[in-house]
């Protein structure tokens, strides 16, 4: 018989593909201990093997593989889709012990996180320490911000982030309210009178609206519309919280974690008992160890109590992409998948988690419950200014002196909030404005007098998201800012569709120019809102408008 | 009453449309003739619309952004416009996006490309935007498929075409972002990875980033899609019969697309795809070929150099040498001394031919095929039991079932197309049932898998029916209305415990319990059952059972349930159907009736034998015994095929006259005195039938090389010799003469199988679809029941001992077709496998100490061969598999000759062996 060239030179002598490592299929069982082989828990258990191996081994994907009975594939596809999982090929070296993340987001970038970022990678040496550039971690009012293998840095210099890195590297607790304190101080009785029957679901929904609470993760759906809704679903239906807050300047969900959870936890119960929920999956994001830690204490202590049974909320932990926050994907990310998002319709009170009607809310909106009960909607109500509602709890840094959470009225201006958080910085004046984290767009300071709320910023081409607010002054270049911002949604982008994967990437190039190809960025632009899936895509354009809009000169230098 | 169609009606760029059940808006504009652009869609069964290209978004009122055509459905009153600026801009901006990255048009990889045909369409050449950096991910690593993700677009059609609709799992969307692109398993190349290279892939990706090999520039990688020609035909290696479109170039087989037939759906395996360059292998048999006086007869000779122990030959001369050598013999020892073996790989005209031929030159039955080596102990069970060999739903309707069993059948391997649905119905949610002695690739997608002791089939069976009966699982309706023999049946299994019974299959009782409920309380349960079964010396007995546990769960003559046997061959059915059997003429006509003699006799003119004809061992056995003198082979490999291949070589050895007829010289052919060179597959035009019952028309797509002929004008030029006056000048003649006497083929015509392509019989008009499921009433026996028969569990005829201690079973490869004739001479396939080996558990091994790809020599009581080891852990620790495609290390020089003595098929599945490890 002849012998064509590309005859393998051998016989086959096993079958296709990678073997199964038989010490790598118990090294895995071990680890997993008693977790059930659910497929969705499958981003938990590439979490317990990242966390005991510092990396994930071919030979360990192959063994949950074989555990999960999917292809290798799937494993490797939701692995490789996560910032915080390595994936380990058989001729790859493992990574170093330690990892230094550095922000490089807006508001850290704007003090320095990417000279720090540069310092330390001369500093360290790479096969004892990894020195990553990350998005937004959270901490924005303390840039810039390392984080050092769980311990935050804030603040950080050079040498501040290489004395931690010399000591003990795992996070904190926070130091937030326990469940016997809360409990003493009247908390939890709103919840039990709500289970007793005491107030109607039909009671709390007409209370929520009248006060006029909306969803505060970013798209400010009217909360009372939203249970209204998931309940008109057949039962059994599910209740998914975001805590992915990954809106680069965005921090004030950790900041009420890490103080009082469970007026979080409470008001989450409420609105679980609302809509009947079988379960409550409450996705919070990796790069919140602390408030993970804390959380899951305070939840163990709540099912010690009889306060829900137990198993009753599934803690899940995000990996490492920003792109979950976005509910549909945080869903999907849920169900163990790459945090794809998904088409709508069907939206998910239909068709959510699991293919069941659910609820999803965000943190920052259910710890507003408990006040709005027990005080009334139109003391929640008339906290507004300008026509709106409510209170907000404002995520303000920058250039100001006093950047932090400011719990301040839905409506209130930008210029207010500077006022709030100590006016601008020493040598700063102010210039601009993002009134929504990365995505809501850019105001100049000729508009810091119109007021922030849902909508009120529409005909600006802007909106107030997580009401993050970034400010800048007379000393950042804004182009650079759009281009920070960019390079932000390029790497978060999960890919999955043209408009986001390959108009980010185009986007950034052009304005990487010294003069930006006006005409086809707002070509692309509006391809990029129109055409996108979800969000991301859809809003990644609003900072290059804002600059073509207010700061032309800027772009076209 | 069918339940009213619900349409919606809608308004589409200002006139009023109607969408169809299920219909998106994609779907009505294509109706109403437009086709909107698309990439990530690929409208085909199977196929969900992903909307992620964002290449077909068109504008609906009322919404803030575009919407996807694709995956969006009309709602009522829903105004959509396809050609507003918006929508308009939108589509050509995600062309010129993807452009911006795309390799240049004139070196790209499909020039032909879906991406450029819809680039071209919007005008967009080029493109505004700066390319990225150049993209080099590339992987060569495969024979048969090139990667060049430089054009991939990230549609992930790719990943779903491997995971949907193939169920191979093996392609994923690594990566997030502007990284994000497909995977092999855990990034590895694709040679590296799980692909089994089914190409379904290549033929989904609408830019170029996956391409067959065969068509694009091995070092510029430049390449098309594009064809002069497309024949539509079958596929020639298994029953599965997948249809096909041979892209034709410069008079060759450029590559290989799947067709939407009823089996397969537009699917196809590596073979199908990839494995059709054998047609023009330089070791084709292109010349008559007489052998040279003195020239001893053995497996001795290069088939590539066939002259050294042949002369070349014209036409004329071969075919009076071959028919006069058959002649001579029969007048001097009388007719019996000359057999035939037609063959399951011709179409049934040829099949038909043949036996025909063999019947009335030599007025005896003495014909056969490799019927006899696959399933002839299912038919003979099937035909006593419902009275039908045939299968009675066809595999897709896996889909529609609630449970299924798959048992000693390897689907994924051996029906790999098959095997697609029965994946995709676990998938569903449907329980799927494997029992087999290895753990085969089914078994990750299976709810049970009971690997049972090899040859214990009826154990495990009688134990899973003594549990429906005892829990009262029955379907006491079906078995009082449809059969007969339900008493002595109920009798027999009271003592066939679980407990029983798991001493000898190897199975706990509680596993046997927990698979039996789960099929007994499933709706709709249906049944594959391969080779497994059926090569046994109890292969009746063990389909009996198969058709009793059918019976008594009532399933079937419904859709999605039913017995299904696996036939092997392309054409096996339609071979036995055409009377390619020695009991019986065409339709299963048995010989001994004296109204079917005298049918046939009508028709063909000359008397017949009343006397069942020898099977294919018996023939052997008799040549080797010096009955039959002369022997007529027409595309069969007895010489590999025949368990205890020594014995039959040497059979086929001492024959006066072997005539072959083949495309290659094969080992059988190695052993003939004249050799005709016949047509391969796409080198000729015939209808085949498949494991469904469906007929398919085969046509040529190729001319063939030299002097070679086709099959059915070899055998009509030998007839004539014999002096038959045969004047058949085209398939179709023969077709209508076989239709004419074959009931099963009312209303089935050569014109209609030219103008549908497939037919399923039975069909009950000429204008409507045949049957896929039968006997919803009634089945075809002399009281219209079926009949149960107990079974009592038998050992294999030979059992392992000390000196023999390891079973040794053999079977098929994905990769290899049989006796490798014509697989082995295929590039691709010839590279994926290019050697033999046997597989034995590594434990196995390790006890051996053997390492994985040593050389072991494994013999039985009949002979050894030497190959390399194989680490499979699918093999139970006493296990050897050896696939018997390999002339070099001929696995059926160990086989049992032993038979069923129902079937009188050999026990290919079970031989004691020893492994005797070659030290370096």
């Amino acid at each position: 018989m002849k012998t064509p060239e590309t005859r393998r030179k051998q016989a086959r002598i096993k079958p296709k593909g990678r073997s199964l490592d038989g010490q790598a299929l118990a090294e895995v069982l071990a680890l997993l201990g008693d977790h059930p082989l659910r497929r969705d828990l499958l981003i938990e258990h590439l979490h317990v093997t990242q966390d005991r191996y510092g990396h994930l081994a071919a030979r360990h994907l192959r063994a949950l593989a074989e555990l999960h009975r999917i292809g290798q594939a799937e494993v490797f596809e939701v692995a490789s889709f996560y910032h915080h999982f390595d994936i380990v090929k058989e001729n790859e070296v493992p990574p170093p012990a330690l990892t230094i993340r550095v922000c490089d987001s807006l508001s850290c970038a704007m003090a320095g996180g990417e000279q720090l970022a540069d310092a330390l990678a001369t500093l360290t040496d790479p096969a004892h320490i990894r020195v990553q550039r990350v998005a937004c971690v959270g901490r924005c009012a303390m840039a810039p911000v390392a984080i050092i293998g769980q311990k935050p840095v804030e603040q950080a210099t050079p040498e501040s982030v290489l004395v931690a890195a010399a000591g003990e590297t795992t996070c904190t607790m926070p130091l937030g309210i326990r469940l016997d304190a809360y409990r003493g101080a009247g908390g939890y009785g709103l919840l039990e009178r709500i289970r007793s029957g005491a107030l109607t679901e039909d009671t709390l929904i007409v209370t929520l609206s009248n006060a006029g609470l909306r969803g505060l993760g970013g798209a400010g759906f009217p909360v009372g519309r939203k249970w209204q809704s998931v309940r008109s679903f057949p039962r059994p239906r599910l209740m998914t919280v975001n805590g992915d807050e990954g809106e680069p300047g965005t921090f004030k969900d950790r900041y009420h974690l890490e103080r009082d959870p469970h007026r979080f936890l409470e008001g989450m119960l409420i609105a679980a008992n609302a809509i009947d929920a079988e379960r409550i999956y409450l996705y919070m994001r990796d790069e919140y160890p602390g408030v993970i830690a804390l959380l899951r204490r305070e939840i163990a202590a709540l099912e010690g109590v009889g306060l829900i049974n137990p198993g009753y909320i599934e803690l899940r932990r995000g990996a490492g992409a920003y792109i979950c926050g976005e509910e549909s994907a945080m869903i999907e990310s849920i169900e163990g998948k790459r945090g794809l998002p998904r088409q709508r319709p069907p939206y998910i009170a239909e068709v959510g988690l699991f293919g069941r009607p659910t609820l999803n809310h965000n943190v920052e909106t259910l710890v507003w419950l408990r006040d709005i009960l027990e005080k009334g909607p139109e003391w929640f109500a008339s906290q507004g200014v300008n026509g709106a509602k409510g209170l907000r709890s404002w995520s303000v840094s920058g250039r100001v002196r006093s950047p932090g959470v400011i719990i301040a009225p839905a409506g209130i201006t930008a210029r207010n909030l500077i006022i709030r958080a100590g006016g601008m910085a020493d040598g700063h004046t102010f210039k601009a404005y993002l009134p929504g984290g990365a995505s809501g767009g850019i105001l100049p300071a000729s508009h810091g007098d119109l007021p922030l709320d849902f909508g009120s910023l529409t005909d600006h081409g802007c909106f107030v998201g997580s009401h993050a607010v970034v400010v800048l002054s007379d000393k950042d270049d804004m182009a650079e800012a759009a281009r920070n911002l960019m390079r932000f949604f390029k790497h978060e982008s999960c890919g999955q569709c043209t408009p986001c994967r390959v108009g980010t990437e185009k986007a950034l190039t052009l304005m990487q120019a010294p003069r930006w190809n006006t005409a086809l960025l707002k070509e692309l632009s509006a391809v990029m809102m129109d055409a996108s899936i979800c969000g991301l895509g859809q809003a990644a354009p609003n900072p290059v408008l804002s600059v073509l809009k207010h700061f032309p000169e800027e772009a076209c230098a | 009453m069918n339940a009213p169609v619900t349409t919606i009606a809608f308004t589409l760029d200002g006139r009023t449309a109607i969408a169809l059940p299920g219909e998106s808006i994609w779907d009505v504009t294509r109706r109403m003739g437009e086709e909107l652009p698309h990439l990530c869609h690929r409208p085909k069964t199977g196929y969900t619309p992903d909307g992620n290209c964002r290449a077909c978004m068109v504008e609906i009122d009322g919404e803030r952004v575009l919407a996807p055509s694709c995956n969006r459905k009309p709602a009522p009153g829903m105004v959509v416009k396809t050609g507003s600026d918006r929508a308009v801009a939108a589509r050509k901006m995600v062309m010129e996006l993807l452009v911006a990255d795309q390799p240049m048009r004139t070196s790209t990889h499909d020039a032909a490309s879906l991406l450029w045909r819809f680039a071209t369409a919007q005008d967009v050449a080029t493109s505004r935007f700066p390319a990225r950096e150049a993209h080099t991910r590339q992987d060569l690593s495969h024979p048969a498929m090139a990667v060049n993700l430089d054009a991939c677009i990230a549609c992930n059609l790719c990943a779903r075409a491997c995971r949907d609709v193939q169920v191979n799992d093996v392609i994923g969307m690594g990566f997030r972002g502007e990284h994000h692109a497909p995977i092999f398993d855990l990034d590895d190349t694709m040679a590296d990875s799980t692909c089994v290279a089914c190409g379904e892939c290549v033929e989904a990706c609408p830019t170029g980033a996956l391409m067959p090999k065969s068509i694009v520039d091995a070092v510029t990688q430049a390449g098309s899609r594009g064809a002069e020609q497309s024949i539509n035909s079958v596929c020639p290696f298994c029953g599965v019969g997948c249809q096909v479109s041979f892209k034709i170039r410069d008079g060759k087989i450029a590559y290989v697309e799947g067709r939407d037939g009823p089996a397969n759906e537009s699917r196809l395996c590596v073979k199908g795809r990839f494995g059709f360059d054998y047609v023009v292998s330089p070791e084709r048999l292109t010349v008559p070929l007489i052998r040279k006086p003195g020239m001893p007869k053995g497996v001795n000779l290069d088939p590539a150099n066939p002259l050294t122990h042949f002369r070349e030959a014209t036409w004329d001369e071969a075919l009076a040498f071959a028919a006069g050598g058959m002649k001579r013999i029969a007048q001097a020892n009388g007719g019996k001394a000359v057999a035939g073996f037609g063959s399951a790989k011709c179409s049934n005209e040829e099949a038909y031919l043949f036996q025909k031929l063999i019947r009335t030159a030599f007025r005896h039955n003495n014909v056969d095929h490799c019927t006899r080596l696959c399933h002839a102990s299912s038919v003979v069970a099937l035909m006593e039991g419902i009275g039908s060999g045939a299968v009675t739903a066809p595999f897709n309707d896996a889909l529609k079932a609630d449970a299924i069993i798959i048992i000693g059948a390897n689907p994924t391997e051996n029906h790999p197309v098959a095997a697609t649905y029965v994946k995709q119905a676990a998938k569903q949610g449907a329980k799927l049932i494997m029992m087999d002695p290895r753990g085969t690739a089914m078994k990750r997608h299976a709810a049970h898998m009971l690997q049972l002791r090899p040859g214990t089939d009826v154990a495990l069976l009688n134990a899973m029916m003594h549990v429906i009966v005892a829990e009262g699982l029955i379907d006491e309706n079906f078995i009082d209305r449809r059969t007969t023999g339900y008493a002595a049946l109920k009798a027999h299994l009271a003592t066939q415990t679980p407990e029983a019974m798991s001493v000898t299959c190897g199975i706990s009782p509680d596993a046997i319990r927990a698979a039996a409920r789960d099929f007994a309380k499933a709706e709709r349960g249906i049944i594959f059952w391969g080779m497994g079964v059926s090569q046994h010396t109890h292969g009746t007995d063990n389909a009996r059972c198969l058709i009793s546990l059918a019976m008594l769960t009532g399933n079937v003559g419904k859709p999605g349930t039913g017995l299904h046997p696996l036939r092997g061959q392309n054409n096996v059915q339609g071979a036995s159907d055409a009377g390619l059997i020695p009991m019986v003429f065409p339709d299963y006509a048995r010989v001994g009736v004296e109204a079917n003699r005298r049918k046939f006799e009508t028709l063909w003119g000359v008397p017949l034998d009343p006397e069942p004809g020898l099977t294919v061992t018996e023939i052997t056995d008799a040549a080797a015994r010096g009955e039959i003198r002369a022997m007529y082979i027409m595309g069969e490999n007895p010489a590999m095929s025949d368990p205890d291949v020594t014995h039959a070589r040497a059979a086929l050895a001492s024959l006066d006259h072997l005539v072959v007829q083949d495309i290659f010289l094969t080992e059988t052919a190695m052993l003939a005195d004249v050799v005709l060179p016949a047509t391969a597959w796409p080198e000729k035009t015939g209808t085949v039938t498949n494991t469904n019952r469906q007929v398919q028309m085969g046509r040529k797509a190729v001319n063939p090389p030299g002097e070679v002929r086709e099959d059915w004008r070899i055998t009509v030029d030998i007839a004539n010799r014999l002096g038959l006056g045969w004047t058949y000048t085209d398939p179709g003649e023969v077709f209508a003469e076989m239709a004419s006497a074959m009931p099963s083929l009312t209303n089935l015509t050569w014109e209609r199988l030219e103008r549908e392509s497939t037919v399923t019989y039975p069909v009950k008009g000429p204008d409507v679809a045949g049957e896929a499921v039968v006997f919803h009433d009634t089945f075809p026996t002399d009281d219209g029941r079926a009949q149960l028969k107990p079974v009592v569990y038998r050992p294999s005829a030979e059992l392992t001992d000390a000196d023999y201690p390891f079973v040794l079973t053999t079977g098929r490869q994905l990769e290899h077709w049989h006796t490798g004739a014509m697989t082995r001479r295929a590039s691709v396939l010839d590279a994926l496998e290019p050697h033999p080996t046997a597989a034995l558990n590594p434990k196995a091994l390790e006890r051996l100490g053997v390492r994985a790809g040593d050389s072991i020599t494994v013999e039985t009581r009949r002979g050894a061969i030497t190959l390399a080891a194989r680490a499979d852990s699918a093999c139970q620790e006493d296990m050897i598999f050896i696939p018997f495609a390999y002339a070099e290390a001929a696995a059926n020089l160990l086989t049992n000759p032993a038979i069923d003595p129902d079937g009188k098929i050999p026990e290919f599945k079970v031989a004691a062996a020893r492994v005797i490890p070659n030290l370096e």
